[in-house]
């Protein structure tokens, strides 16, 4: 938490350096995380068995040829120059080049993001539709059975592993019943169609005007995002029972109920009300974890998103992609995390 | 919520003096109100603790799978009917049956056989895991309580990196530079895990840092290493606990994870995430291969879950719903 100052300070200036502050620190954690989100990477390039210099001339490379790019890639260099070498290409967006595909990591990464963004973006919007109201509902029922149902509901999210459930949901849906579609973003003749202006389908078809493109892409969409967003459900709905209960113990509950206000205005209105703002954080954290746990769903659904792409460049060792796909993934976490966090603090009056 | 709780206890206690004048001497003894030396006191307040954990259903379920998991592990040759590695060709890929409980995978061999076995490799995860990253996490959650200051500021800063941190891709990208094998999973997994424990026993030890038992100790003369040694680290321990409990769940799945890329244990051991990546291809026709190993995951995380809250809720009912 930040300052907890006892004293309500209401003059202006005040208020303004506070939010200085509090905005001024963000930026300095989130950097200060980043750098050390770099320093694992870097420590974990170091420690890889493969030789990065092998990896570019080959092993029949002559000494003199070996010797050169041993300096060119710096590698002669104390181990902090090549640090902040490696940072300074980070940075300037050079993550070298993707041995499995030969192009600059970094076109890669821009070109495989968008469809995790976009499955994990559909992913939260159900968590959290379906999430909130069980909370509140679990919360307004506490201690009976359908308080109950949704908690154990609320632990298998926490226990099923993500890719069975991807292939269970394929075999029930996809090829039992027939409700969905199967695996990859596209039916095969709607693919290439659409321009790629966001790089999510959905909404490329969307602005493209063509419906059945979109429909098609939803279609393809709808059952990884879905089980995507139960995993966030579970989170989402566990924590909105314990925000609701901590507002249906106050004593200001209680005055409503003795008011006569109907039990739902009390729920919705009066309880749920305050805790919009404790929701955000756990709303934003909730899309940090989607972002990550759509690695297992894309290889089960063949989704062309960054989970693919870092789990092929792991089998082919294929270090460079590797990296970088782990700092995007890492940066976009980090973000999300500190704003979700910066956002609480910004917004709610407590914490001021 | 919290007063429900309170009525039911005290319901509860009346009820328990009711019933220790039928159940004689022992409980009498045990929930004495005035335990005349430490044994008693000891034993009185595990009694405690156990009578209010076995009220909770959920969570005596998961003591009960939980300890089901480690009796499979331990006579896992005894119990398994087949071997789990020995194929039969001529039996490959048969379904449920009164002699292949769970089916056969595509070697022909007993899947149930190969789930009883793979529970060595689950339990080994989760302990050698624990093992690891339980006592790095609380050696540098308790120094940097117990010393504050810049010790505590450089460590907690390290310890909040490794936390925001997404876990599973770090997993990943540490398994891809050790190299695929279960001993890289454990290490890989370990290596995310710790900073929670950290976390919790720096908590922890700034609520009684400033306490007079420490101060007592410290006039005595006791050095820092005996402080946090003998009387910080253990009053860790009970929330510690907890919170490996309930996180043997998240660490099942990671593990289970690595095995379905193919970059934790590997074939022929019979690790459950590597049997649902092999049955992957077969999931439409033989839809058991995959499956099966599955539940297994599940069971056993739920398991650790119901544990987990029920642990919180009888040790440390301050951390009752966070997580």
């Amino acid at each position: 938490m930040s300052a907890l100052s006892p004293v309500p300070d209401r003059s202006l200036a005040a208020r303004f350096s506070d939010r200085t502050g509090t905005v001024l620190r963000f930026v300095l954690v989130t950097a200060m995380t980043f750098l050390g989100l770099l320093a694992i990477t870097f420590f974990i390039g170091r420690i890889v068995p493969i030789d990065p210099v092998v990896a570019i001339v080959g092993d029949r490379a002559s000494q003199e040829v070996y010797d050169a790019t041993f300096r060119q890639l710096g590698l002669d260099k104390p181990l902090i120059t090549q640090f902040y070498l490696y940072v300074r290409d980070v940075l300037t967006g050079n993550f070298g080049m993707s041995l499995s595909t030969g192009r600059p990591v970094v076109e890669d990464l821009a070109r495989f993001f968008p469809a995790t963004f976009e499955m994990a973006t559909f992913g939260i919007i159900i968590g959290v539709v379906l999430g909130v109201p069980m909370g509140v509902i679990a919360a307004a029922n506490a201690g009976t059975w359908i308080d109950q149902v949704i908690r154990v509901l609320g632990l298998l999210g926490y226990s099923v592993p993500a890719f069975w459930m991807g292939l269970v949901g394929l075999a029930v849906f996809y090829a039992g019943l027939g409700w969905v579609a199967g695996p990859g973003r596209i039916d095969i003749f709607y693919d290439g169609i659409t321009p790629v202006v966001t790089g999510m389908l959905t909404v490329d078809a969307l602005l493209d005007g063509d419906v059945d493109i979109f429909l098609n892409a939803l279609s393809h969409l709808i059952l990884p995002s879905a089980i995507l967003g139960f995993f966030s459900l579970a989170y989402i709905a566990r924590m909105t029972r314990s925000f609701m209960l901590d507002q249906l113990s106050q004593e200001y509950v209680i005055t409503a109920r003795v008011k006569g206000v109907s039990e739902r205005a009390v729920i919705w209105k009066h309880a749920f009300y305050p805790i919009r703002v404790q929701l955000i954080t756990v709303i934003g954290l909730s899309y940090a974890v989607l972002l990550e746990g759509s690695v297992m769903i894309e290889i089960v659904f063949s989704w062309p998103g960054i989970g693919n792409y870092l789990t092929t460049a792991l089998l082919s060792a294929d270090m460079n992609a590797v990296l970088g796909a782990t700092i995007l993934i890492g940066t976009v976490f980090i973000v999300i995390n500190r704003t979700s966090d910066m956002l609480y603090r910004v917004l709610d009056p407590r914490s001021r | 919520m919290v007063d429900l709780r309170n009525t039911e206890a005290d319901a509860a206690t009346e009820g328990d003096t009711r019933k220790a004048g039928r159940m004689g001497a022992l409980a009498l003894w045990l929930t004495d109100d005035a335990p005349a030396s430490r044994v008693q006191a000891q034993a009185g307040q595990a009694y405690a603790i156990a009578r209010s954990f076995a009220r909770n259903p959920l969570a005596m379920l998961g003591a009960f799978i939980v300890g089901l998991l480690i009796v499979v592990a331990l006579f896992a040759p005894w119990l398994a009917p087949y071997s789990p590695v020995g194929q039969n060709l001529e039996m490959r890929l048969m379904p449920p049956s009164a002699e292949h409980w769970l089916g056969t995978d595509e070697l022909g061999r007993d899947i149930l056989s190969r789930i009883i076995h793979g529970a060595r490799i689950t339990l080994l995860i989760v302990v050698m895991v624990a093992l690891i990253s339980a006592p790095i996490g609380l050696l540098i959650g308790a120094v940097a309580g117990y010393f504050g200051g810049w010790v505590d500021r450089i460590l907690m800063a390290i310890t909040d990196v490794f936390l925001s941190l997404p876990k599973l891709i770090m997993a990943l990208a540490f398994v891809a530079a050790l190299g695929a094998g279960l001993q890289n999973a454990i290490i890989a997994i370990a290596i995310t895990a710790w900073p929670a424990y950290a976390r919790i026993a720096r908590a922890e030890t700034l609520t009684f840092r400033k306490s007079e038992f420490i101060a007592a100790v410290e006039l005595q003369g006791a050095s820092n290493l005996r402080i946090i040694g003998i009387h910080v680290l253990p009053l860790c321990m009970s929330s510690t606990i907890i919170r490996v409990t309930l996180d043997m769940a998240g660490i099942i799945l990671t593990a289970a994870g690595l095995g379905f890329l193919g970059l934790g244990a590997q074939p022929p051991l019979p690790e459950w995430g590597a049997m649902i990546s092999r049955g992957r291809s077969f999931i439409l026709d033989q839809w058991w291969v995959a499956t099966m190993p599955g539940f297994a995951i599940i069971i056993v995380s739920l398991g650790f879950c119901f544990l987990g809250d029920g642990l919180r809720d009888v040790l440390d009912p301050r951390q009752r719903d966070g997580r």
